[in-house]
């Protein structure tokens, strides 16, 4: 709250957060050995020991998430009611527990996956692990923290439906994937959220966490025979088996249209996104480093050129790749002052349009690739960093190795092949445009998709 | 001339071997860093990180958008923006190109009292980045071609952070309510019919008054040690001249003699909210260990596990949220501020007054001497796990040695914290929970038309 003047301002504010969490790494270089393991009862980790700092950070996940959901929002309302109480501790005394020893546990709910995150002191590991498996097997669900954390999704939601930012992505999903569960917000809705039951939280527990489905990453001060042990304790309680996940192959709504959600404020605030690429597609790598010329870069890309440098238009605009377990979609954002959002739109139309005609240059292409192998290591600038890249790496069936193959995946890629896939990739008719805000001389072409 | 090289490391095994038993009163130091002065008066930090083959430098300068001059506002963020458009010898973002191929990542930020630019790379590249982070400290150029369109996308900045947004638009009010006088009351930003007006000549003339290598810290941190380091920064920032630096002094904040209140309604809002904020001191300003003595206090009326969300959003069930900050790392006064948001359909008038009960409670009956150790311990292990991310330290350095503290004093931080005790965080709290030097903000929404 009025912590915003204490916060620095950067040149820009990186959209960090939006870039996918696909874990581009590289760099052989990196003095970083990971370890894979059984432990005792046959759970699987990942481990990168580090003994510089007294402390661990184990990252966890569960693949499934909001896609497999029964009610929307019950996964998000699980993440956030797991630590609130669990065997003997209720909802204080198991928050106490977790404060007075300094340990951070969280969960969280993806479209593909349900998280976990514990960091703790190694003083303290032993209590921090039982903490999880108390949260992940004996979870209470009182009425009280019920209550109180479904008021809190309530609010939450109240002041989305506010964010100019959060109804232009929020729309273009629904707009992208109108009869999938990837359309609903992961947050669900307010009458979504309103009708989950306990029982509703029960049933994802028992239907959807099981060790199938779990990829295990850690990084800090502990050795795999010790850590084993832990594990066996925590998640040796979970089914042995789930169901299979049952969430359809999904083709994107890729027949474009413009649909403005008018919204009295200065600046118009522009989403974007047509039809993309997956993880394991062969081409992923090639679409990957072409994105970066177009709209990757932060201080260069092609979209940056053109938008923010040579016109002033935006302090921020980017565009990604965005693979989904059974989707793929490429976005782009950005937000301009109403009378000149249309300018700035027909630009990224244009340079989207470029980049399918003629693809990148040869020199774009050898500097997207210096960037991109050369960047890897600083992915891997903290324990917790480390250990959510392990687990994305096992999601994403990446293989032990890929810390040292991915620049080869990356180097690999031919101007030839960049052009070809940037043909494929790019198509500015298919896309979706969602503008929030008083946009001149923007119409709409396309019907608000109903129900977000 | 090595042994300049002035090092506060301790016996590091020691200490480490000490924070397994982590008793809340240990003698630990926190980044056990190594510090030296280049001739020209140029201060350097340097903390090792060995978890992977990359560093993180940084340069900070010892000033931000409180001393900018009146009616510029914006001037020292705007500048920062421009600190990319290129020098006598480097084209308009040559320097970011050369960053990008050689894997780096890069960014600049702006304060009330810092400005610093940073780049990670990896760790062969520290002397490249050091050549020109230290060419645009002495040689920027800048023409009306490049600084006009810089000053549309400040300006759209300003649309994204604050004018789209009702409530970073009442938070910008409320700052400039709580400082009647001093400059930490205008916005970072700068306001908008200001910002509007600055040209290259302001920018200029700020970049000349305030950018010279004695009022400019280096920071690296990583996979390097103050032995490789010296070497460069010898090389590079050691040939920079030393200028005459004007005095840093901003104007006093006047004696207060009135609380006010400032709302705004707006149906844009989507959670209504309400913070009581106080004029705090940071730590350069705070008399003994006020300072260490509120953050104590923070740390028992906030989080999950605090007074605040125990009472107001537990037991009464009226609040969605409610917590407290202070942050003292400032260079001059700060605020310490509670807040508070309903749950749906919550009445606020209801729930300023159940806030202020507790604020009230606080001052009657004090602080437990169970609930000062706690928040201790909480703090001493939070240093354990700032430890952790490479570019933390540099951080943390940066802000504190712009904000008129010292080495020392980060270091000697989790001694502090431990030092607190009941009677110092009542004796803290009392000096600064005052209806007059307070400023209530108000969110409030209402339905759509």
């Amino acid at each position: 709250m009025a912590s915003i003047k204490r916060r620095p301002f950067p040149k820009l504010l990186v959209a960090l957060a939006l870039v996918p969490a696909l874990l581009v790494l590289a760099r052989p270089a990196a003095a970083i050995e990971v370890q894979r393991f059984t432990s005792p009862r046959g759970i699987e980790a990942w481990l990168v020991q580090d003994t510089s700092n007294p402390i661990l950070s184990l990252r966890f996940a569960l693949r499934g998430g909001a896609a497999v959901e029964a009610k929307p929002g019950l996964a998000n309302m699980l993440s956030a009611l797991l630590d609130e109480g669990a065997g003997d501790y209720d909802s204080q005394a198991f928050q106490s527990a977790l404060a007075d020893n300094s340990i951070s546990l969280s969960f969280s709910a993806g479209a593909d996956s349900f998280s976990g995150s514990l960091s703790t002191l190694s003083r303290n590991q032993d209590l921090a692990f039982e903490l999880m498996r108390l949260a992940l097997t004996e979870p209470r669900f009182d009425e009280e923290p019920v209550e109180r954390i479904r008021n809190q999704l309530l609010v939450s939601l109240a002041r989305q439906e506010q964010d100019p930012d959060t109804l232009a992505w929020r729309t273009l999903r629904a707009a992208l994937f109108p009869d999938h569960p990837y359309g609903r917000p992961t947050s669900g809705t307010p009458e979504s959220v309103a009708a989950i039951t306990v029982d509703d939280l029960r049933g994802y527990l028992a239907d959807e966490i099981a060790q199938d489905r779990l990829f295990i990453g850690v990084s800090g001060d502990i050795d795999a025979e010790t850590l084993g042990a832990l594990l066996d304790k925590t998640f040796g309680g979970l089914p042995a088996e789930s169901g299979a996940i049952e969430v359809a192959d999904v083709t994107p709504h890729g027949e474009g249209g413009v649909m403005v959600i008018a919204r009295e404020q200065p600046q118009s605030v522009v989403a974007m996104g047509q039809p993309g690429i997956l993880r394991d597609d062969p081409d992923y790598y090639t679409a990957y480093t072409v994105n970066y010329v177009l709209g990757g870069g932060g201080f260069q890309s092609r979209l940056y050129d053109e938008v923010r440098e040579k016109r002033g238009l935006a302090y921020s605009v980017y565009s990604y790749l965005n693979p989904l377990d059974h989707a793929g979609i490429v976005v782009a954002g950005t937000a301009t002052a109403n009378p000149r959002v249309s300018e700035s739109l027909g630009l990224i139309l244009d340079e989207w349009r470029r980049m399918a005609e003629e693809g990148p240059t040869e020199e774009e292409l050898a500097d997207a690739k210096t960037y991109l192998t050369g960047s890897f290591p600083l992915r891997l600038s903290s324990t917790g960093k480390i250990a959510g890249m392990l687990v994305g790496m096992q999601l994403e069936g990446l293989g032990i190795d890929y810390l040292d193959k991915r620049n080869s995946y990356i180097e690999a890629v031919t101007l030839e092949d960049a052009k070809r896939v940037a043909g494929e990739l790019y198509r500015p008719e298919a896309l979706s445009v969602v503008v929030v805000g008083q946009p001149e001389g923007i119409e709409a072409t396309r019907e608000l998709p109903g129900a977000i | 001339m090595l042994g300049r090289i002035r090092t506060v490391k301790t016996a590091v095994a020691v200490a480490s071997a000490l924070l397994l038993a982590a008793p809340a009163n240990l003698s630990a130091q926190v980044f056990e860093p190594e510090t030296f002065t280049l001739d020209n008066g140029m201060e350097v930090v340097v903390v090792s990180n060995h978890r992977a083959p990359i560093v993180s430098h940084m340069v900070w300068y010892k000033v931000g958008a409180a001393d900018e001059p009146e009616g510029k506002s914006g001037i020292a963020h705007f500048l920062e923006h421009l600190m990319f458009k290129g020098t006598k010898t480097m084209k308009p973002g040559e320097f970011s190109e050369i960053i990008a191929l050689n894997g780096g990542r890069e960014n600049a930020f702006t304060s009330q009292d810092f400005t610093g630019y940073y780049q990670t790379v990896s760790k062969d590249r520290l002397e490249l980045m050091m050549k020109h982070e230290a060419d645009r400290m002495a040689n920027l150029v800048l023409t009306d071609d490049v600084v006009l369109p810089e000053r549309d996308v400040i300006l759209e900045e300003r649309r994204s952070r604050t004018d789209n947004n009702p409530g970073a638009q009442l938070g910008e009010m409320v700052n400039a309510t709580l400082y009647l006088h001093h400059p930490y009351g205008t916005p970072v930003i700068g306001w908008e019919n200001e910002m509007r007006e600055l040209d290259t000549e302001d920018a200029l003339a700020f970049y000349e008054r305030w950018y010279a290598p004695n009022n400019a810290i280096l920071i690296v941190s990583g996979d390097v040690s103050a032995e490789e380091v010296w070497p460069l920064a010898e090389k590079y920032y050691g040939a920079l001249e030393a200028r005459p630096m004007p005095p840093r002094e901003r104007v006093g904040e006047p004696r207060q003699w009135a609380p006010r209140r400032v709302e705004l309604t707006s149906a844009k809002v989507g959670q209504p909210s309400i913070s009581i904020n106080y004029f705090a001191p940071g730590y350069r300003v705070a008399e003994g260990n006020e300072a260490y003595a509120l953050q104590v206090l923070a740390e028992i009326m906030g989080g999950s596990t605090g007074r605040l969300y125990r009472e107001l959003v537990i037991e009464q069930g009226i609040a969605a949220s409610a917590g407290n900050y202070y942050s003292p790392t400032s260079y001059d006064g700060t605020d310490y501020t509670f807040w508070i948001s309903p749950v749906p359909g919550g009445d606020l008038d209801e729930l300023e007054a159940a806030l202020r009960t507790e604020i009230d409670k606080l001052l009657a009956d004090g602080v437990t001497d169970e609930e000062v150790e706690g928040a201790k311990q909480r703090l001493v292990d939070a240093a354990v796990f700032a430890r952790d991310e490479v570019s933390t330290a540099a951080q943390v350095f940066g802000r504190a040695l712009t904000a008129g503290q010292s080495v020392e004093d980060v270091e000697d931080w989790p001694n502090r914290i431990a030092k607190v005790t009941s009677a110092d965080v009542m004796a803290a709290a009392k000096e600064i929970i005052l209806p007059e030097a307070s400023v209530t903000g108000v969110l409030n929404t209402e339905p759509s038309s």
